[in-house]
């Protein structure tokens, strides 16, 4: 039962690694990127969690974490695209700052 | 003026200084720490949906608790879930421009492999497909396979015809969420509640459903890899 628990905190531990990349990196790859470890964060401690309910694990959080996944993916994929643009258009993949105006 | 792409690569984005950035960490930290906590106060032992998902299970059709959620008992979700997938790849469209790279002849080791797994990886996807209904499987992870398939085949360099990019290729992305539209509508006539199947067509019912989403999954995954609107390349 303990190794439940420990898988999801690696998902928790992996959330919180994404969040400082995200917040720290002003790169939109590395922004993007960031995102994606936090999701697969929250993936993991779903999956982990569903596991308490025996030894068949409960479907509903597994079901979730595969529409999820595919989500994921095609907001990525958005992501990048958008960034492609705003680069192709200003030169730089990162947001425009205050500070370098 | 600076060329664009040498400034990309010369752009240097300013980071935090270290202060703010260890203030950052040790926010970030409480925060985990928080999360962790919350976690380890949860009962070790949560039934969850489980129990109510196994009493239904012989009147959905399908032997898999995780497709039988997906597919009957919250085919809803996966509905809208096939509609942010179009979405997604309308907005890439909508964003325009041509895909980036062009038509090249793949080295013989490259051309020789991708013509061998291509197949493979098809054969694999209707596997998947197929032994959803009873084991770990579905439309999602056969549409996965197949949008590699198609990934592999873009990157050796193979491109679609052209004739096939401009109809086709839009009624192959909306058979997964039209199918799942018109179940809904057939359902809702028929049984009376949207996407309630009748028990004893269920299993056959969702076998349609997944074979047409896992059409459109792996078509829009690979459209999504493109990442341009066909049509602007068809106007090159």
């Amino acid at each position: 039962m303990s190794s439940v628990f420990a898988y999801a905190l690696i998902g928790v531990g992996l959330f919180t690694l994404g969040l400082y990349a995200l917040i720290v990196h002003a790169h939109l790859l590395r922004k993007i990127l960031a995102l994606n470890v936090m999701g697969s964060g929250v993936f993991m401690t779903l999956v982990a969690l569903a596991k308490r309910s025996g030894d068949v694990p409960d479907p509903v959080p597994h079901a979730m974490v595969i529409t999820g996944i595919v989500v994921a993916v095609s907001a990525t994929a958005l992501a990048l695209t958008l960034m492609l643009k705003l680069s192709a258009v200003s030169g730089r993949a990162t947001l425009a700052d205050d500070r370098q105006d | 003026m600076r060329d664009p792409s040498e400034q990309a690569i010369n752009n240097n984005p300013a980071q935090p200084a270290p202060l703010v950035r260890v203030i950052i960490a040790l926010l970030v930290t409480g925060l985990g720490v928080g999360l962790a906590y919350a976690i380890l106060s949860l009962p070790s032992n949560a039934v969850g949906l489980s129990q109510a998902v196994n009493l239904h299970l012989e009147q959905s059709g399908v032997t898999n608790p995780v497709t039988a959620v997906l597919l009957n008992f919250r085919g809803y979700d996966t509905l809208l879930e096939m509609v942010v997938l179009l979405l997604a790849l309308l907005g890439v469209w909508a964003l325009g421009g041509a895909a980036q790279f062009h038509e090249h002849a793949p080295g013989p080791v490259l051309d020789t492999l991708a013509r061998l797994l291509a197949p493979l990886l098809i054969l694999v996807a209707a596997y998947l497909l197929w032994v959803g209904a009873h084991a770990p499987g579905g439309a999602f992870q056969a549409g996965s396979v197949l949008g590699a398939a198609g990934v592999l085949l873009l990157l050796s360099g193979w491109r679609p015809r052209i004739a096939l990019m401009a109809l086709p290729l839009r009624l192959v992305l909306i058979i997964g969420p039209m199918t799942f539209v018109a179940m809904a509508l057939l359902t809702l006539l028929s049984e009376g509640q949207l996407l309630t199947y009748p028990v004893n067509y269920a299993g056959v019912l969702i076998l349609v459903l997944e074979a047409a989403a896992t059409l459109s999954i792996g078509v829009t995954l690979a459209a999504l890899f493109v990442g341009g609107h066909p049509q602007d390349e068809q106007s090159r």
